[in-house]
């Protein structure tokens, strides 16, 4: 069964019988020259950097996958109360974390 | 010297017109986005007004990764020496945050959702510690609950 991710406490309609404890995912990544180069010419424009974005939100389900590994690890059903959070390590890698409440829900 | 100071001047002209253009651009897209996304609510309280007949909630996300132009990066390099309001900053952040909002209620709509709760914000310099060139790039991030409420006729 699929994994309920939510950033709430409750589930509408659903009770939480067993609570397991804290999840998390991380991942480290780092652009590679030819994005840095890319999105360097796009500083001087202004705007987006869509290479950015792609590689946060790639490694932000990266995150999430290996967070919703662990909770079906310990055979949960859902995770509760989810949180993100970036922090650049270096110059040029950025962390990607999620961490949440493993929790198993019945209706 | 003088080859210096031509591109200099190049690339400040360059950013200013681009970034201008640019700029408008992308806030007429986001308020027409914003006009049509209207439907969906989203709320920063943690919890449903109605707890009843919703379907499964789905964590939805939207992010966007934004720079300044070399044009306003230089204005409000010298901001820094009067103080006061950065306004190129605060124009790039308010980008920012109007995008990523917009991003994940066009996941929520995806979903058939109709409301989104608990909405964070969050903003991450993701350029720390790298070369002056590169200050100036910021993401945001925005994520919520998304639910459907079958009492909220859209």
């Amino acid at each position: 069964m699929r994994v309920v991710i939510s950033n709430i406490e409750i589930i509408p309609g659903k009770k939480i019988v067993k609570h397991l404890g804290l999840v998390q995912g991380n991942t480290v990544r780092t652009k590679h020259f030819g994005r840095d180069f890319m999105a360097g010419l796009k500083n001087i424009v202004g705007g987006e950097l869509v290479g950015y974005t792609e590689l946060l939100t790639e490694s932000r389900q990266e995150a999430t996958d290996r967070m919703v590994k662990q909770a079906e690890a310990i055979g949960a059903n859902a995770i509760l109360n989810v949180r993100y959070s970036t922090s650049s390590v270096t110059s040029g890698a950025a962390e990607l974390f999620a961490y949440g409440t493993a929790v198993v829900l019945a209706d | 010297m003088i080859a210096e100071l031509f591109v200099f001047t190049g690339l400040l002209l360059i950013g200013f017109i681009a970034g201008q253009v640019l700029e408008y651009r992308h806030l007429r897209s986001i308020r027409h986005r914003e006009q049509r996304l209207g439907p969906i609510l989203t709320f920063a309280k943690r919890f449903p007004a109605n707890q009843q007949h919703q379907q499964a909630p789905h964590l939805v996300t939207g992010c966007v990764v934004i720079s300044v132009d070399y044009f306003k990066r230089f204005v409000a390099m010298l901001y820094l020496l009067i103080g006061g309001r950065v306004k190129p900053y605060e124009s790039l952040l308010e980008r920012g945050r109007r995008e990523a909002l917009l991003r994940m209620k066009e996941q929520a709509l995806a979903l058939n959702a109709n409301l989104i709760v608990n909405v964070k914000i969050e903003t991450a310099a993701i350029s720390k510690g790298a070369t002056a060139q590169q200050i100036g790039c910021v993401e945001v991030l925005a994520y919520g609950t998304a639910l459907r409420d079958p009492n909220l006729t859209s």
